[in-house]
């Protein structure tokens, strides 16, 4: 049965309190990756500090374009979240997902700078690498549970785990590249990482990469939110599971990031299909079959 | 939110300098000295960055660079001199090519002496920056200069 009243809330909850959760999440990832490297490290709230400070510098924009690009891209990622939340349809989410990384490029590209062109290409290249895997994502979800409708999914009796771990791997794997972690923060990184300069947010100044942060912690929230809704049923305690996973997760990213280096985008797109191919396309195989 | 002075992102330029103080500049960001505790992220991008951190003097090549690089930066910004030669020339001053200290061509609010600077004083001379940093961005607001100029 379909809640509206549950689903209206998950909704409304995640426009407030995703960019808290984001900027905090963001904020542990930094205290643990100093930690790893035996330094003390900014506090946890160091996310919401830069966000501040950026808001409140001058806004050296190069063109008016940037400025309506990097807002339609943060419209696009809470419609992402809004429409997961809400228990719409995963293909739907992902689509809107897509068309916002695209309006990042269309942000970058405006700017004609050499920087911001490399970094645009990377980008392509990173979207060309993880594409399958996310669609393969919504295909392992449909074939476990037999719903592409994110409310359907919850209320299904055997969390999509058990049938689609193949899937799952490989959603995990793109992870690194969705969220700019080593080693594939090839277009634009974080914390005070550099790749020919700063790839796709080069030109972003003040309010433009604030709302590029923003916009990010959102996107985020909804990627752990897929991870969570491989774990979700309609068993009350599979929501400890899906907490659980997510953490783990997220902890995962920041030990992958803090141990390896920076791959070329060759190996990242050979990784990434063989990956995607490996896991997710034998477990399509499998499913296949046994059904 | 009226305090900014948490997240002073900084952008190090190594001008005419022997790379003693790059060095040292660069020895604040280990585990030891790890200036990253005062939110402080050395970032390689103008467009992001609120402190300048110049080593070295000015010679002929880089002043237009250093120009450029000032001017790229969004206000409020402050501008730290590290290093003798960065404050007058040092013992470069001298030199044919060498113009001088980096306040011969941008305002320098900060000056950090020693040949080269200890690591000590560098981050004592950033802290002072990040005061002032916050000091700049009170003044802009006062004056209702925060507007967004578009060029
Ligand atoms: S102040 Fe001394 S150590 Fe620093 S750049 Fe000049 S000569 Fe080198």
């Amino acid at each position: 049965m379909m809640n509206w009243e549950i689903r209206v809330l998950m909704t409304v909850l995640f426009v407030v309190l995703a960019p808290f959760l984001g900027g905090l999440l963001d904020g542990i990832d930094r205290v643990i990756t100093a930690r790893m490297q035996g330094r003390k490290g900014p506090g946890i709230l160091q996310p919401f500090y830069d966000l501040f400070k950026l808001m409140n510098k001058q806004l050296l924009a190069v063109n008016r374009i940037q400025i309506l690009m990097l807002l339609s891209y943060l419209v696009f990622v809470i419609l992402t979240g809004m429409l997961f939340f809400g228990g719409f349809d995963l293909l739907l989410c992902f689509f809107s997902l897509s068309t916002a990384a695209m309006f990042v490029i269309l942000a970058s590209t405006s700017t004609h700078s050499p920087y911001n062109s490399i970094g645009s290409e990377r980008e392509l290249m990173q979207m060309m690498a993880y594409e399958p895997a996310v669609l393969l994502t919504a295909v392992g979800f449909y074939l476990s549970t037999g719903t592409f409708k994110v409310y359907e999914i919850f209320n299904t009796s055997v969390p999509a785990i058990v049938k689609a771990p193949g899937f799952f791997i490989g959603f995990i794997f793109i992870l690194t590249i969705k969220f700019r972690k080593s080693p594939f923060d090839i277009s634009t990184s974080h914390h005070a990482h550099q790749e020919i300069v700063k790839g796709v947010t080069t030109e972003m100044a003040g309010l433009d990469y604030a709302m590029y942060n923003l916009a990010e912690w959102y996107e985020n929230i909804f990627l752990y939110g897929v991870v969570g809704l491989f774990f979700a049923c309609s068993n009350p305690w599979s929501m400890l599971w899906a907490f659980i996973a997510i953490v783990c997760v997220a902890f995962l990213m920041t030990l992958i990031d803090n141990v390896s280096a920076r791959v070329r985008w060759e190996l990242m797109l050979k990784l990434t299909w063989a990956i995607t191919l490996l896991s997710a396309g034998v477990n399509l195989l499998i499913l296949e079959f046994v059904r | 939110m009226k305090n900014i002075h948490k997240s002073p992102w900084l952008l190090h330029y190594d001008g005419s300098s022997c790379n003693g103080c790059d060095i040292e500049v660069l020895a604040c960001t280990t585990p030891v000295y790890d200036i990253e505790r005062f939110g402080i992220v050395n970032t390689g991008n103008p467009m992001h960055a609120d402190i300048f951190l110049i080593t070295g003097g000015i010679n002929s090549q880089n002043e237009e660079v250093v120009k450029q690089i000032y001017s790229q930066m969004p206000d409020p910004k402050v501008v730290i001199a590290v290093g003798t030669c960065a404050c007058t020339g040092g013992i470069f001053k001298e030199c044919y090519n060498i113009k001088g200290g980096v306040d011969t061509t941008i305002p320098v609010d900060i000056y950090v002496p020693g040949c080269a600077a200890r690591p000590e004083s560098i981050i004592d001379g950033v802290v002072k920056g990040i005061a002032l940093f916050q000091k700049k961005h009170e003044d802009m607001k006062k004056v209702g200069k925060v507007s967004n100029t578009m060029n």
